[in-house]
């Protein structure tokens, strides 16, 4: 493989180098099939072979800008200075959280829980606000799980609820789930029933055999009924009064899922976003567990950014908890609604914030992005955001896949080894994260041999690093 | 006349392309304030595309600009709008003890913007 790779050719005159198997991590599919042709002189990829629209535009776009790596309230520093302001402002701070890290490497991801840990702040993922709450249904529920890789060989009944891969994850059903020739289903979508859950006629309804569009707000409603009828629970027809969804078509669904040889059930944030939450999604991995009774029968969360499952998989493994999790008392505690960080910072409760490749100053509730504007932030990101913007330490870092090597996860937890294609003359997230560990970890062994309040309660941390 | 409808901010490829160019560009600017709604809902309010709309609830307000679409593709009473800061200016920062702010299915009151 390596051999395939930096290959140059020279192309309307252009010195071109090609990526063989490269990465796409814009979405949780994080394909790593890509070929992509980068002009060497300009530093910009401009073919994405292979790549789905939205990963063309991820590759396209994530060129070399021309911007200071490093600001402290929007005035350019050294790399070095911000990494001192960052520092002291971690360790200064009485509740520090941590947030972001699904758009960057595992590498990176583990830095960020070992600053976390040494300050005794808050670690937090975009977990909370995607599939939070199907991580609190997995502990609840457990999970009748399998890698993309056995649903393309052997789903017969592959089922979407409540979510858009036509758009959101475009090539979720040509390289997994839909179209592709497995082992047991050679036929591609001819082998398969496609089942689309949803409220609303999106554009994924054009791959579906059945379209279902329950009431909005009614899908624990309709799973729970589909676990009746799984069972052989009779029920009345005011059923479809209730949820929109005739029994009917509920009676032919279950009918479906006990007969299928391997089924799939394919969930997003239409459940998770949605009135009942960690239910919704209970709900449903119950059904698929109780239908275990009767074929082969699995549940996967369709997620979002392209390491997110990374960053549930490097938190849950270095603290044994997935997201909103604490330090404070110096040993990791979890609980969903104190310590996720749309409470920490609608509570009024983070005194500063150190936010790794996300932008919640634009996508979250009004309530904390007041309160984001009101303490000192310090951001990682390739591009300018409404977060960068308020920030009191802004690095600019390099892209991951594109300029930096490293591990991802995909959405089915099978990780995957990135290939770069070419270098960019931001650091990457992990190489930040790593000189601010160690500033933090110098910062609290004195404050703590100075007799420092901060530095005595946080010097348990600092005696054990990651 | 109340225009009760129940949004639904979601993902789109726009949304996913135009993220990729900048958040802060044009372009993100534009599909994120842009709304689906069902096309005899918007004749109703006397509505046609490009019509600039105020989105309210006991949380904020934003002025978005409106899209028709096929009432088989979105039910009376239903909006469609990209995820994106218009959309977060609706959102209650209550979780209920489970870190996720209910981000769809949000009840607005619907105004058309006089020009
Ligand atoms: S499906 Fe996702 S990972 Fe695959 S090419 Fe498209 S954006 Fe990239």
């Amino acid at each position: 493989m390596i051999e395939k790779t930096n290959k140059k050719v020279v192309e309307e005159n252009k010195n071109i180098k090609i990526v063989h198997d490269a990465t796409c991590t814009f979405c949780g599919c994080v394909c790593d099939d890509m070929e992509l042709h980068v002009d060497v002189d300009e530093k910009r990829i401009i073919k994405s072979k292979n790549a789905c629209v939205l990963g063309r535009a991820w590759f396209a776009e994530h060129t070399i800008e021309n911007a200071p790596a490093a600001m402290i309230d929007g005035k350019e520093v050294t790399i070095e200075e911000a990494i001192e302001e960052a520092a002291q402002t971690l360790v200064n701070a009485k509740f520090p959280i941590t947030y972001g890290l699904s758009d960057t490497t595992s590498e990176a991801q583990r830095q960020a829980v070992a600053i976390t840990d040494y300050i005794k702040g808050n670690i937090d993922t975009t977990t909370s606000v995607c599939h939070g709450p199907s991580g609190l249904a997995f502990q609840g529920v457990g999970e009748s799980t399998s890698t993309l890789g056995e649903v393309k060989n052997r789903a017969d009944l592959v089922i979407y609820w409540g979510g858009n891969p036509a758009e959101s994850h475009p090539r979720h059903f040509g390289r997994y789930a839909v179209t592709p020739k497995g082992m047991f289903t050679p036929n591609g979508k001819k082998d398969r029933t496609v089942v689309l859950v949803d409220v609303r006629k999106t554009k994924s309804a054009g791959v579906a055999d059945i379209l279902i569009t329950p009431k909005p707000g009614k899908d624990f409603e309709v799973l729970w009924a589909l676990r009746a009828l799984v069972k052989g629970v009779k029920l009345s027809s005011d059923i479809e009064k209730e949820t929109g969804v005739p029994l009917e078509i509920l009676t032919d669904l279950a009918k479906r899922m006990k007969e299928c040889r391997f089924g799939v059930l394919f969930f997003g944030m239409g459940l998770t976003m949605t009135r009942g939450r960690h239910f919704n999604s209970g709900a449903l991995l119950a059904l698929a567990t109780d239908l275990n009774e009767y074929t082969h029968f699995v549940a996967k969360p369709v997620r979002g950014h392209g390491n997110v499952t990374g960053a549930d998989n490097v938190v849950a493994w270095q603290t044994g908890y997935p997201f909103g999790v604490n330090f404070s008392r110096g040993y990791p505690r979890f609980n969903p609604g104190e310590f996720t960080t749309v409470d920490t910072l609608s509570n009024g409760d983070a005194d500063a914030a150190l936010i790794v490749a996300s932008d919640p100053g634009s996508n979250f509730p009004k309530k904390a992005i007041e309160h984001l504007k009101n303490i000192p932030v310090i951001t990682l990101d390739t591009k300018t955001t409404d977060t960068t913007k308020l920030s009191h330490v802004a690095f600019k870092t390099s892209t991951y896949g594109i300029n930096t090597s490293g591990t991802v996860y995909r959405m089915d937890d099978v990780s995957i080894t990135l290939r770069p294609a070419f270098e960019s003359p931001f650091p990457d997230d992990e190489k930040i994260l790593k000189s601010i560990k160690k500033r933090v970890h110098e910062l609290i062994l004195k404050n703590s041999h100075s007799g420092g309040a901060s530095g005595e309660a946080k010097v348990a941390a600092a005696v054990n690093p990651l | 006349m109340s225009n009760k409808m129940m949004l639904i901010p979601g993902r789109s490829s726009k949304q996913g392309t135009s993220l990729n160019q900048g958040k802060l560009k044009e372009e993100y600017q534009t599909v994120t304030s842009t709304l689906e709604m069902n096309k005899d809902d918007m004749e109703k309010m006397g509505l046609v595309d490009g019509d600039k709309v105020k989105l309210s609830n006991e949380i904020g307000e934003t002025i978005v600009s409106c899209l028709g679409k096929k009432p088989e593709d979105l039910s009376e009473g239903m909006l469609f709008i990209p995820y994106g800061p218009p959309s977060s200016q609706l959102m209650a920062s209550d979780t209920a003890g489970s870190g996720m702010p209910l981000s769809k299915h949000m009840m607005v009151e619907v105004e058309k913007v006089k020009n």
